[in-house]
Protein backbone atom coordinates (compact mmCIF):
# COMPACT_ATOMS: atom_id res chain seq x y z
CA UNK A 1 0.00 0.00 0.00
CA UNK A 2 2.32 2.56 0.99
CA UNK A 3 5.26 3.06 -1.49
CA UNK A 4 8.10 4.08 1.32
CA UNK A 5 7.77 0.64 2.94
CA UNK A 6 8.51 -0.89 -0.69
CA UNK A 7 10.81 1.22 -1.66
CA UNK A 8 12.84 -0.02 1.86
CA UNK A 9 12.00 -3.57 1.69
CA UNK A 10 14.13 -3.20 -2.02
CA UNK A 11 16.86 -1.32 -1.16
CA UNK A 12 17.36 -4.35 1.89
CA UNK A 13 17.06 -6.73 -0.40
CA UNK A 14 19.60 -5.51 -2.83
CA UNK A 15 22.17 -3.88 -0.52
CA UNK A 16 22.58 -7.02 2.01
CA UNK A 17 22.85 -10.49 1.03
CA UNK A 18 22.15 -11.68 4.43
CA UNK A 19 19.27 -14.43 4.12
CA UNK A 20 16.27 -13.27 6.45
CA UNK A 21 16.09 -17.13 7.52
CA UNK A 22 18.90 -19.15 6.93
CA UNK A 23 17.89 -23.30 7.62
CA UNK A 24 20.55 -25.21 7.40
CA UNK A 25 20.90 -29.38 7.99
CA UNK A 26 17.73 -29.17 10.55
CA UNK A 27 16.69 -32.20 12.18
CA UNK A 28 13.88 -32.59 14.78
CA UNK A 29 12.78 -35.62 16.39
CA UNK A 30 9.59 -36.51 18.32
CA UNK A 31 11.11 -38.91 20.64
CA UNK A 32 11.98 -42.05 18.25
CA UNK A 33 9.90 -40.13 15.48
CA UNK A 34 11.95 -37.74 12.93
CA UNK A 35 9.93 -35.41 11.48
CA UNK A 36 12.58 -33.26 9.90
CA UNK A 37 14.98 -35.03 8.14
CA UNK A 38 17.78 -32.26 7.29
CA UNK A 39 16.11 -29.16 5.84
CA UNK A 40 18.27 -27.00 3.72
CA UNK A 41 16.08 -23.71 2.92
CA UNK A 42 16.26 -20.13 3.17
CA UNK A 43 14.41 -17.04 2.56
CA UNK A 44 15.61 -13.50 1.12
CA UNK A 45 14.67 -9.91 2.51
CA UNK A 46 11.41 -8.98 1.12
CA UNK A 47 10.88 -12.40 -0.30
CA UNK A 48 7.04 -14.04 0.15
CA UNK A 49 8.23 -18.30 0.09
CA UNK A 50 4.79 -20.78 -0.09
CA UNK A 51 5.28 -24.20 1.69
CA UNK A 52 3.02 -27.21 0.60
CA UNK A 53 2.95 -30.61 1.24
CA UNK A 54 1.01 -33.44 2.52
CA UNK A 55 -0.41 -33.51 6.04
CA UNK A 56 2.25 -34.73 8.50
CA UNK A 57 5.04 -33.69 6.17
CA UNK A 58 7.02 -31.50 8.93
CA UNK A 59 5.21 -28.14 7.68
CA UNK A 60 4.55 -26.59 10.67
CA UNK A 61 7.17 -28.35 12.83
CA UNK A 62 9.47 -25.91 10.17
CA UNK A 63 7.71 -22.97 11.05
CA UNK A 64 7.45 -23.79 15.07
CA UNK A 65 11.12 -24.42 14.67
CA UNK A 66 12.02 -21.24 13.37
CA UNK A 67 10.51 -19.10 16.12
CA UNK A 68 11.92 -21.90 18.78
CA UNK A 69 8.30 -22.74 19.75
CA UNK A 70 9.83 -26.50 19.22
CA UNK A 71 13.91 -27.11 20.24
CA UNK A 72 15.45 -28.07 16.73
CA UNK A 73 17.12 -31.36 17.04
CA UNK A 74 20.36 -30.56 15.19
CA UNK A 75 21.28 -28.29 13.00
CA UNK A 76 21.12 -24.47 12.78
CA UNK A 77 18.77 -21.77 12.12
CA UNK A 78 20.08 -17.98 11.22
CA UNK A 79 17.74 -15.22 11.47
CA UNK A 80 19.38 -12.14 9.78
CA UNK A 81 22.80 -13.60 10.58
CA UNK A 82 21.98 -14.49 14.27
CA UNK A 83 21.74 -18.15 14.96
CA UNK A 84 18.60 -19.21 17.39
CA UNK A 85 19.99 -22.44 17.84
CA UNK A 86 22.47 -21.30 19.97
CA UNK A 87 22.23 -21.88 23.80
CA UNK A 88 23.17 -18.19 24.61
CA UNK A 89 20.41 -17.05 21.94
CA UNK A 90 17.88 -14.72 23.52
CA UNK A 91 14.79 -16.66 21.96
CA UNK A 92 12.01 -13.42 23.48
CA UNK A 93 14.15 -11.04 21.52
CA UNK A 94 14.34 -13.37 18.35
CA UNK A 95 10.50 -14.05 18.80
CA UNK A 96 9.13 -10.72 18.64
CA UNK A 97 11.16 -10.14 15.80
CA UNK A 98 9.30 -12.74 14.09
CA UNK A 99 5.62 -12.60 13.62
CA UNK A 100 3.19 -15.78 13.80
CA UNK A 101 -0.14 -16.40 12.63
CA UNK A 102 -1.53 -19.65 13.79
CA UNK A 103 -4.36 -21.52 12.23
CA UNK A 104 -6.50 -21.28 15.08
CA UNK A 105 -6.24 -17.46 15.24
CA UNK A 106 -5.12 -17.80 19.43
CA UNK A 107 -6.36 -14.13 20.46
CA UNK A 108 -6.64 -13.82 23.64
CA UNK A 109 -10.37 -13.89 24.50
CA UNK A 110 -10.04 -12.12 28.11
CA UNK A 111 -8.84 -9.20 26.55
CA UNK A 112 -10.40 -6.47 24.20
CA UNK A 113 -8.76 -6.07 20.21
CA UNK A 114 -7.03 -3.00 22.01
CA UNK A 115 -5.18 -5.09 24.61
CA UNK A 116 -4.59 -7.82 22.82
CA UNK A 117 -2.39 -5.77 20.68
CA UNK A 118 -0.81 -3.54 23.12
CA UNK A 119 0.35 -6.22 25.86
CA UNK A 120 3.27 -7.45 24.29
CA UNK A 121 4.14 -4.19 23.23
CA UNK A 122 4.07 -2.76 26.46
CA UNK A 123 5.47 -5.83 28.07
CA UNK A 124 8.25 -6.58 25.53
CA UNK A 125 8.97 -3.30 23.87
CA UNK A 126 8.03 -1.12 27.01
CA UNK A 127 6.36 1.30 24.76
CA UNK A 128 3.76 3.77 26.51
CA UNK A 129 0.16 3.05 26.73
CA UNK A 130 -0.21 6.25 24.22
CA UNK A 131 2.58 4.82 22.11
CA UNK A 132 1.25 1.32 21.93
CA UNK A 133 -2.25 2.35 20.98
CA UNK A 134 -0.87 4.24 18.72
CA UNK A 135 0.39 1.19 16.85
CA UNK A 136 -2.24 -0.80 17.29
CA UNK A 137 -4.59 1.90 15.63
CA UNK A 138 -2.32 1.63 12.72
CA UNK A 139 -2.15 -1.66 12.21
CA UNK A 140 -5.66 -2.33 12.36
CA UNK A 141 -6.80 0.08 10.48
CA UNK A 142 -3.96 -1.55 7.87
CA UNK A 143 -6.43 -4.75 8.21
CA UNK A 144 -9.60 -3.09 7.92
CA UNK A 145 -10.81 -3.27 11.62
CA UNK A 146 -10.16 0.44 13.24
CA UNK A 147 -14.00 0.17 14.31
CA UNK A 148 -13.71 -3.16 15.76
CA UNK A 149 -10.79 -1.77 18.54
CA UNK A 150 -13.16 -1.96 21.33
CA UNK A 151 -14.56 -5.72 20.62
CA UNK A 152 -13.71 -8.77 22.68
CA UNK A 153 -12.50 -12.21 20.30
CA UNK A 154 -15.94 -13.45 20.84
CA UNK A 155 -18.05 -11.63 19.24
CA UNK A 156 -15.89 -11.13 16.10
CA UNK A 157 -16.36 -13.65 12.81
CA UNK A 158 -13.32 -15.96 12.06
CA UNK A 159 -12.08 -13.83 9.35
CA UNK A 160 -11.81 -10.99 11.03
CA UNK A 161 -10.21 -12.75 14.09
CA UNK A 162 -7.25 -14.07 11.81
CA UNK A 163 -7.40 -10.55 10.98
CA UNK A 164 -6.83 -9.06 13.99
CA UNK A 165 -4.40 -12.07 14.74
CA UNK A 166 -2.32 -10.27 12.11
CA UNK A 167 -2.42 -6.87 13.25
CA UNK A 168 -1.66 -8.06 16.47
CA UNK A 169 1.60 -9.73 15.23
CA UNK A 170 2.57 -6.78 12.73
CA UNK A 171 2.20 -4.32 15.91
CA UNK A 172 5.49 -5.67 16.85
CA UNK A 173 7.34 -4.44 14.30
CA UNK A 174 8.28 -7.79 13.21
CA UNK A 175 11.58 -8.22 10.49
CA UNK A 176 9.15 -10.83 8.89
CA UNK A 177 5.72 -13.01 9.03
CA UNK A 178 4.88 -16.78 9.43
CA UNK A 179 1.75 -17.98 8.74
CA UNK A 180 0.60 -21.47 9.27
CA UNK A 181 -2.02 -22.46 7.38
CA UNK A 182 -3.75 -19.15 8.06
CA UNK A 183 -7.18 -20.13 6.37
CA UNK A 184 -7.50 -23.80 7.57
CA UNK A 185 -9.93 -23.08 10.12
CA UNK A 186 -12.16 -20.55 8.33
CA UNK A 187 -15.43 -20.34 6.64
CA UNK A 188 -14.66 -20.55 2.63
CA UNK A 189 -16.41 -17.63 2.55
CA UNK A 190 -14.35 -15.68 5.13
CA UNK A 191 -10.84 -16.93 3.28
CA UNK A 192 -10.87 -14.09 0.40
CA UNK A 193 -10.76 -11.51 3.52
CA UNK A 194 -7.64 -12.68 5.09
CA UNK A 195 -5.62 -13.48 1.73
CA UNK A 196 -6.70 -9.99 0.77
CA UNK A 197 -4.61 -8.59 4.09
CA UNK A 198 -1.69 -10.90 3.73
CA UNK A 199 -1.34 -9.95 -0.45
CA UNK A 200 -1.57 -6.54 0.92
CA UNK A 201 1.34 -7.37 3.39
CA UNK A 202 3.27 -9.05 0.56
CA UNK A 203 2.91 -5.46 -1.97
CA UNK A 204 4.36 -3.67 0.76
CA UNK A 205 7.94 -5.97 0.89
CA UNK A 206 7.44 -7.66 4.38
CA UNK A 207 9.30 -11.05 4.07
CA UNK A 208 6.72 -13.89 4.74
CA UNK A 209 6.86 -17.72 5.10
CA UNK A 210 3.33 -18.95 4.43
CA UNK A 211 1.99 -22.54 4.99
CA UNK A 212 -1.23 -22.84 2.56
CA UNK A 213 -3.37 -25.50 0.68
CA UNK A 214 -4.24 -22.07 -1.25
CA UNK A 215 -2.96 -22.70 -4.17
CA UNK A 216 -4.22 -19.86 -6.48
CA UNK A 217 -2.50 -17.73 -3.59
CA UNK A 218 0.57 -19.19 -4.16
CA UNK A 219 1.00 -18.79 -7.24
CA UNK A 220 0.05 -15.46 -7.39
CA UNK A 221 1.65 -14.37 -4.54
CA UNK A 222 4.84 -16.57 -3.84
CA UNK A 223 7.85 -15.44 -5.12
CA UNK A 224 8.62 -19.23 -4.36
CA UNK A 225 6.78 -22.20 -3.34
CA UNK A 226 8.62 -25.19 -1.45
CA UNK A 227 7.21 -28.73 -1.58
CA UNK A 228 7.89 -30.98 1.42
CA UNK A 229 7.04 -34.39 2.20
CA UNK A 230 8.07 -36.54 4.86
CA UNK A 231 10.71 -34.50 6.43
CA UNK A 232 12.37 -33.39 3.08
CA UNK A 233 12.00 -30.04 1.13
CA UNK A 234 12.00 -31.97 -2.37
CA UNK A 235 11.44 -29.06 -4.55
CA UNK A 236 12.07 -25.79 -4.55
CA UNK A 237 11.08 -22.90 -7.41
CA UNK A 238 9.47 -20.66 -8.53
CA UNK A 239 5.94 -20.87 -8.38
CA UNK A 240 4.76 -21.01 -12.11
CA UNK A 241 7.64 -23.84 -13.08
CA UNK A 242 6.85 -25.79 -9.77
CA UNK A 243 2.80 -25.78 -10.36
CA UNK A 244 3.05 -26.87 -14.29
CA UNK A 245 6.02 -28.24 -14.72
CA UNK A 246 7.22 -30.01 -11.08
CA UNK A 247 10.39 -31.72 -11.50
CA UNK A 248 9.44 -34.66 -8.96
CA UNK A 249 7.49 -37.73 -9.14
CA UNK A 250 6.22 -36.81 -5.48
CA UNK A 251 5.48 -33.42 -6.33
CA UNK A 252 3.41 -34.23 -9.25
CA UNK A 253 1.76 -36.70 -7.49
CA UNK A 254 0.61 -34.17 -4.40
CA UNK A 255 0.06 -31.09 -7.07
CA UNK A 256 -2.81 -33.84 -8.77
CA UNK A 257 -4.33 -34.79 -5.56
CA UNK A 258 -5.17 -31.35 -4.63
CA UNK B 1 -55.16 -54.24 35.50
CA UNK B 2 -53.82 -51.95 33.00
CA UNK B 3 -50.20 -50.52 33.42
CA UNK B 4 -51.42 -47.17 33.62
CA UNK B 5 -53.82 -47.97 36.60
CA UNK B 6 -50.67 -49.59 37.97
CA UNK B 7 -48.61 -46.80 38.34
CA UNK B 8 -51.56 -44.65 39.78
CA UNK B 9 -51.92 -47.14 42.30
CA UNK B 10 -48.01 -47.08 43.76
CA UNK B 11 -48.61 -42.91 43.17
CA UNK B 12 -51.18 -43.17 45.56
CA UNK B 13 -49.49 -45.73 48.18
CA UNK B 14 -46.50 -43.29 47.95
CA UNK B 15 -48.44 -40.34 49.18
CA UNK B 16 -49.89 -42.20 51.83
CA UNK B 17 -47.33 -43.14 53.59
CA UNK B 18 -45.85 -39.56 53.30
CA UNK B 19 -49.05 -38.51 55.21
CA UNK B 20 -49.08 -41.00 57.48
CA UNK B 21 -45.51 -40.03 58.64
CA UNK B 22 -46.12 -36.50 58.94
CA UNK B 23 -48.96 -37.30 60.99
CA UNK B 24 -47.22 -39.92 63.25
CA UNK B 25 -44.34 -37.30 63.78
CA UNK B 26 -47.41 -34.54 64.92
CA UNK B 27 -48.59 -36.86 67.32
CA UNK B 28 -45.83 -38.65 68.96
CA UNK B 29 -43.36 -35.88 69.09
CA UNK B 30 -43.48 -33.80 72.11
CA UNK B 31 -43.77 -30.42 70.22
CA UNK B 32 -43.54 -28.31 74.30
CA UNK B 33 -40.46 -29.78 74.46
CA UNK B 34 -38.85 -29.47 71.17
CA UNK B 35 -39.94 -25.94 71.36
CA UNK B 36 -38.37 -25.56 75.01
CA UNK B 37 -35.47 -26.92 74.14
CA UNK B 38 -34.89 -26.17 70.36
CA UNK B 39 -36.51 -23.04 69.64
CA UNK B 40 -36.36 -21.08 72.26
CA UNK B 41 -37.03 -17.07 71.93
CA UNK B 42 -35.80 -15.95 74.77
CA UNK B 43 -32.28 -17.31 74.62
CA UNK B 44 -32.43 -17.19 71.03
CA UNK B 45 -32.64 -13.25 71.75
CA UNK B 46 -30.15 -13.24 74.33
CA UNK B 47 -27.48 -14.36 72.11
CA UNK B 48 -27.89 -10.97 69.96
CA UNK B 49 -26.20 -8.76 68.83
CA UNK B 50 -22.82 -11.09 69.95
CA UNK B 51 -23.91 -14.02 67.39
CA UNK B 52 -23.65 -11.63 64.69
CA UNK B 53 -20.85 -8.70 65.45
CA UNK B 54 -18.55 -11.02 67.24
CA UNK B 55 -19.05 -15.12 66.07
CA UNK B 56 -20.40 -14.78 62.56
CA UNK B 57 -17.62 -12.09 62.40
CA UNK B 58 -15.04 -14.24 63.03
CA UNK B 59 -16.21 -16.71 61.30
CA UNK B 60 -15.31 -15.08 58.21
CA UNK B 61 -12.55 -13.18 59.27
CA UNK B 62 -10.90 -17.03 59.40
CA UNK B 63 -12.05 -18.15 56.25
CA UNK B 64 -10.85 -15.13 54.60
CA UNK B 65 -7.18 -15.34 56.04
CA UNK B 66 -6.88 -19.02 55.44
CA UNK B 67 -8.69 -18.60 52.01
CA UNK B 68 -6.35 -16.04 50.96
CA UNK B 69 -2.81 -17.94 52.44
CA UNK B 70 -4.35 -21.14 50.18
CA UNK B 71 -5.02 -19.33 46.90
CA UNK B 72 -1.61 -17.48 47.01
CA UNK B 73 0.25 -20.90 48.06
CA UNK B 74 -2.04 -23.05 46.27
CA UNK B 75 -1.09 -21.37 43.10
CA UNK B 76 2.68 -21.80 44.00
CA UNK B 77 2.24 -25.20 44.25
CA UNK B 78 0.15 -25.48 41.36
CA UNK B 79 3.12 -23.47 38.86
CA UNK B 80 5.40 -26.25 41.18
CA UNK B 81 3.44 -29.44 39.39
CA UNK B 82 3.39 -27.81 36.14
CA UNK B 83 7.56 -27.10 36.35
CA UNK B 84 9.83 -28.66 34.39
CA UNK B 85 11.69 -29.14 36.61
CA UNK B 86 11.22 -32.63 38.21
CA UNK B 87 12.11 -31.78 42.13
CA UNK B 88 9.70 -29.04 42.59
CA UNK B 89 7.28 -31.49 40.73
CA UNK B 90 7.90 -34.20 42.74
CA UNK B 91 7.91 -31.84 45.76
CA UNK B 92 4.57 -30.45 45.39
CA UNK B 93 2.76 -33.82 45.08
CA UNK B 94 4.36 -35.13 48.20
CA UNK B 95 2.79 -31.73 50.23
CA UNK B 96 -0.76 -32.04 47.98
CA UNK B 97 -0.91 -35.40 48.42
CA UNK B 98 -0.26 -35.51 52.37
CA UNK B 99 -2.37 -32.95 53.07
CA UNK B 100 -5.35 -34.30 51.31
CA UNK B 101 -4.81 -37.23 52.75
CA UNK B 102 -4.74 -36.17 56.26
CA UNK B 103 -7.66 -35.05 58.50
CA UNK B 104 -7.76 -31.34 58.73
CA UNK B 105 -7.86 -31.94 62.74
CA UNK B 106 -4.39 -33.11 63.12
CA UNK B 107 -2.93 -30.17 60.65
CA UNK B 108 -4.69 -27.84 63.09
CA UNK B 109 -3.42 -29.82 66.22
CA UNK B 110 -0.24 -29.69 64.97
CA UNK B 111 0.51 -26.32 64.15
CA UNK B 112 -1.87 -25.00 67.18
CA UNK B 113 -0.12 -27.39 69.66
CA UNK B 114 2.65 -29.65 68.09
CA UNK B 115 4.63 -26.54 66.99
CA UNK B 116 4.42 -24.41 70.47
CA UNK B 117 5.29 -27.90 72.64
CA UNK B 118 8.19 -28.50 69.86
CA UNK B 119 9.83 -24.95 70.24
CA UNK B 120 8.21 -23.16 73.25
CA UNK B 121 7.31 -20.51 71.22
CA UNK B 122 3.81 -19.22 70.67
CA UNK B 123 2.68 -17.39 67.31
CA UNK B 124 -0.19 -15.14 67.24
CA UNK B 125 -3.60 -16.70 67.58
CA UNK B 126 -4.75 -15.34 63.81
CA UNK B 127 -1.01 -16.78 62.47
CA UNK B 128 -1.91 -20.27 63.98
CA UNK B 129 -5.76 -19.68 61.91
CA UNK B 130 -4.23 -19.21 58.96
CA UNK B 131 -1.58 -21.85 58.66
CA UNK B 132 -4.20 -24.52 60.59
CA UNK B 133 -7.04 -24.00 57.49
CA UNK B 134 -4.70 -22.41 55.10
CA UNK B 135 -1.88 -25.60 54.59
CA UNK B 136 -5.03 -28.12 53.87
CA UNK B 137 -6.55 -25.40 51.82
CA UNK B 138 -3.84 -24.93 49.65
CA UNK B 139 -3.66 -28.27 49.07
CA UNK B 140 -7.09 -28.93 47.34
CA UNK B 141 -6.64 -25.57 45.82
CA UNK B 142 -3.71 -26.19 44.47
CA UNK B 143 -5.53 -29.23 42.37
CA UNK B 144 -8.05 -27.27 41.55
CA UNK B 145 -5.62 -24.51 39.80
CA UNK B 146 -3.57 -26.73 38.42
CA UNK B 147 -6.67 -28.26 36.19
CA UNK B 148 -7.41 -24.40 35.52
CA UNK B 149 -4.68 -23.78 34.15
CA UNK B 150 -4.26 -27.09 32.29
CA UNK B 151 -7.64 -26.24 31.07
CA UNK B 152 -6.07 -23.15 29.02
CA UNK B 153 -5.44 -24.09 25.37
CA UNK B 154 -2.09 -24.46 24.74
CA UNK B 155 -2.22 -22.10 21.94
CA UNK B 156 -2.76 -19.01 24.73
CA UNK B 157 0.78 -19.37 25.45
CA UNK B 158 2.63 -19.99 22.30
CA UNK B 159 0.41 -17.33 20.75
CA UNK B 160 2.04 -15.24 24.15
CA UNK B 161 5.55 -16.65 23.24
CA UNK B 162 5.45 -15.90 19.72
CA UNK B 163 4.57 -12.20 20.86
CA UNK B 164 8.05 -12.35 23.13
CA UNK B 165 6.49 -12.37 26.06
CA UNK B 166 8.28 -14.73 28.70
CA UNK B 167 6.79 -17.67 30.47
CA UNK B 168 6.28 -16.12 33.27
CA UNK B 169 4.74 -13.03 31.91
CA UNK B 170 2.62 -15.04 29.55
CA UNK B 171 1.57 -17.55 32.57
CA UNK B 172 0.59 -13.62 34.44
CA UNK B 173 -0.79 -11.70 31.69
CA UNK B 174 -2.43 -14.74 29.42
CA UNK B 175 -2.97 -18.35 30.96
CA UNK B 176 -3.67 -17.35 34.86
CA UNK B 177 -6.44 -14.99 33.77
CA UNK B 178 -8.39 -17.43 31.59
CA UNK B 179 -7.52 -20.30 34.27
CA UNK B 180 -9.25 -18.63 37.26
CA UNK B 181 -12.10 -17.78 35.07
CA UNK B 182 -12.54 -21.22 34.66
CA UNK B 183 -12.14 -22.89 38.37
CA UNK B 184 -14.52 -19.43 39.83
CA UNK B 185 -17.57 -22.21 40.72
CA UNK B 186 -15.24 -25.12 42.00
CA UNK B 187 -13.26 -22.59 44.07
CA UNK B 188 -16.43 -20.90 45.35
CA UNK B 189 -17.14 -24.65 46.48
CA UNK B 190 -13.95 -24.54 48.57
CA UNK B 191 -14.73 -21.21 50.45
CA UNK B 192 -17.95 -22.89 51.73
CA UNK B 193 -15.96 -25.95 52.88
CA UNK B 194 -13.59 -23.32 54.46
CA UNK B 195 -16.71 -21.66 56.18
CA UNK B 196 -17.79 -25.02 57.54
CA UNK B 197 -14.17 -26.16 58.39
CA UNK B 198 -13.48 -22.88 60.83
CA UNK B 199 -15.48 -24.94 62.78
CA UNK B 200 -12.42 -26.96 63.86
CA UNK B 201 -11.01 -24.02 65.16
CA UNK B 202 -12.07 -24.03 69.07
CA UNK B 203 -9.54 -26.79 69.53
CA UNK B 204 -6.99 -23.84 69.28
CA UNK B 205 -8.14 -22.10 72.61
CA UNK B 206 -10.39 -19.19 72.52
CA UNK B 207 -11.20 -16.16 74.56
CA UNK B 208 -14.02 -14.60 74.38
CA UNK B 209 -13.21 -12.47 71.54
CA UNK B 210 -12.31 -14.90 69.18
CA UNK B 211 -14.80 -17.75 69.31
CA UNK B 212 -15.97 -18.69 65.60
CA UNK B 213 -19.93 -19.37 65.24
CA UNK B 214 -19.90 -23.39 66.52
CA UNK B 215 -17.91 -22.30 69.39
CA UNK B 216 -20.06 -19.60 70.32
CA UNK B 217 -23.28 -21.55 69.90
CA UNK B 218 -21.63 -24.81 71.68
CA UNK B 219 -20.44 -22.67 74.63
CA UNK B 220 -24.44 -21.50 75.21
CA UNK B 221 -25.45 -24.88 74.93
CA UNK B 222 -23.43 -26.05 78.02
CA UNK B 223 -24.47 -22.65 79.91
CA UNK B 224 -27.78 -22.20 79.35
CA UNK B 225 -28.57 -26.42 79.20
CA UNK B 226 -30.46 -25.72 75.77
CA UNK B 227 -29.82 -26.65 72.66
CA UNK B 228 -31.47 -23.33 71.15
CA UNK B 229 -28.00 -21.50 70.58
CA UNK B 230 -27.14 -24.34 67.66
CA UNK B 231 -30.42 -23.70 65.99
CA UNK B 232 -29.47 -20.02 65.64
CA UNK B 233 -25.93 -20.15 64.54
CA UNK B 234 -26.91 -23.11 62.09
CA UNK B 235 -29.25 -20.44 60.83
CA UNK B 236 -26.20 -18.29 60.60
CA UNK B 237 -24.39 -20.86 58.83
CA UNK B 238 -26.99 -21.47 56.15
CA UNK B 239 -26.92 -17.23 55.72
CA UNK B 240 -23.86 -17.70 54.64
CA UNK B 241 -23.12 -21.00 52.59
CA UNK B 242 -26.81 -21.55 50.70
CA UNK B 243 -26.16 -18.00 48.85
CA UNK B 244 -23.13 -19.12 47.61
CA UNK B 245 -23.70 -22.56 46.92
CA UNK B 246 -26.86 -21.07 44.58
CA UNK B 247 -23.73 -18.42 43.44
CA UNK B 248 -22.12 -21.98 42.15
CA UNK B 249 -24.81 -22.95 40.15
CA UNK B 250 -25.13 -19.79 38.69
CA UNK B 251 -21.58 -19.60 37.68
CA UNK B 252 -21.23 -23.61 36.43
CA UNK B 253 -24.25 -22.90 34.15
CA UNK B 254 -23.00 -19.59 33.10
CA UNK B 255 -19.69 -21.49 31.91
CA UNK B 256 -21.14 -24.60 30.22
CA UNK B 257 -23.15 -21.88 28.32
CA UNK B 258 -20.46 -20.02 27.00
CA UNK B 259 -18.22 -22.97 26.07
N1 LIG C 1 4.56 -32.30 19.78
C1 LIG C 1 4.62 -33.40 19.02
N2 LIG C 1 4.91 -34.59 19.58
C2 LIG C 1 5.00 -35.70 18.82
N3 LIG C 1 4.83 -35.73 17.49
C3 LIG C 1 4.54 -34.58 16.88
C4 LIG C 1 4.43 -33.36 17.60
N4 LIG C 1 4.13 -32.37 16.73
C5 LIG C 1 4.08 -32.94 15.51
N5 LIG C 1 4.32 -34.28 15.59
C6 LIG C 1 4.37 -35.22 14.46
O1 LIG C 1 5.27 -34.69 13.54
C7 LIG C 1 4.83 -34.95 12.21
C8 LIG C 1 4.80 -33.65 11.43
O2 LIG C 1 3.82 -32.80 11.99
P1 LIG C 1 3.53 -31.35 11.44
O3 LIG C 1 2.45 -30.79 12.28
O4 LIG C 1 4.78 -30.59 11.34
O5 LIG C 1 2.99 -31.66 9.98
P2 LIG C 1 2.30 -30.68 8.96
O6 LIG C 1 3.06 -30.82 7.69
O7 LIG C 1 2.17 -29.32 9.53
O8 LIG C 1 0.87 -31.34 8.77
P3 LIG C 1 -0.55 -30.66 8.61
O9 LIG C 1 -0.71 -30.31 7.17
O10 LIG C 1 -1.50 -31.72 9.03
O11 LIG C 1 -0.60 -29.46 9.52
C9 LIG C 1 3.48 -35.62 12.34
O12 LIG C 1 3.68 -36.99 12.17
C10 LIG C 1 3.06 -35.31 13.73
O13 LIG C 1 2.28 -36.36 14.24
MG1 LIG D 1 0.53 -28.13 10.22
Amino acid sequence: MTTPSKADATADRSGDALPAIDVRQLHKYFGELEVLKGIDFHVDRGEVVCVIGPSGSGKSTLLRCINRLEDPTDGQILIEGDDITDVDADVDALRSRIGMVFQSFNLFPHLSVLRNLTIAQRRVHKRSRHEARKVAEHNLERVGLLEKIDAFPAHLSGGQQQRVAIARALSMDPDMMMFDEPTSALDPELVGEVLAVMRDLASEGMTMMVVTHEMSFAREVADRIVFMDEGVVVEDGPPEQLITDPQHERTRRFLKVL
Amino acid sequence: MTKRQQQQLVRAALYAVFVLAVLAILVIADWDTIQRNFFNVEIARDMFPEVITIAARNTLLYTALAFSFGLAFGLLLALMRLSTIRPYRWLATVYIETFRGLPALLTIFLIGQGIPIAFGTRWPILLNITLGLGIVAAAYMAETIRAGIQGVHKGQMEAARSLGMSYTRSMMSIVIPQGFRIIIPPLTNELVLLIKDTSLLFVLGTTPQTKELLKFGRDLLNTRFNATPLIVVGGVYLMITVPMTQLVRVLERRNARSR
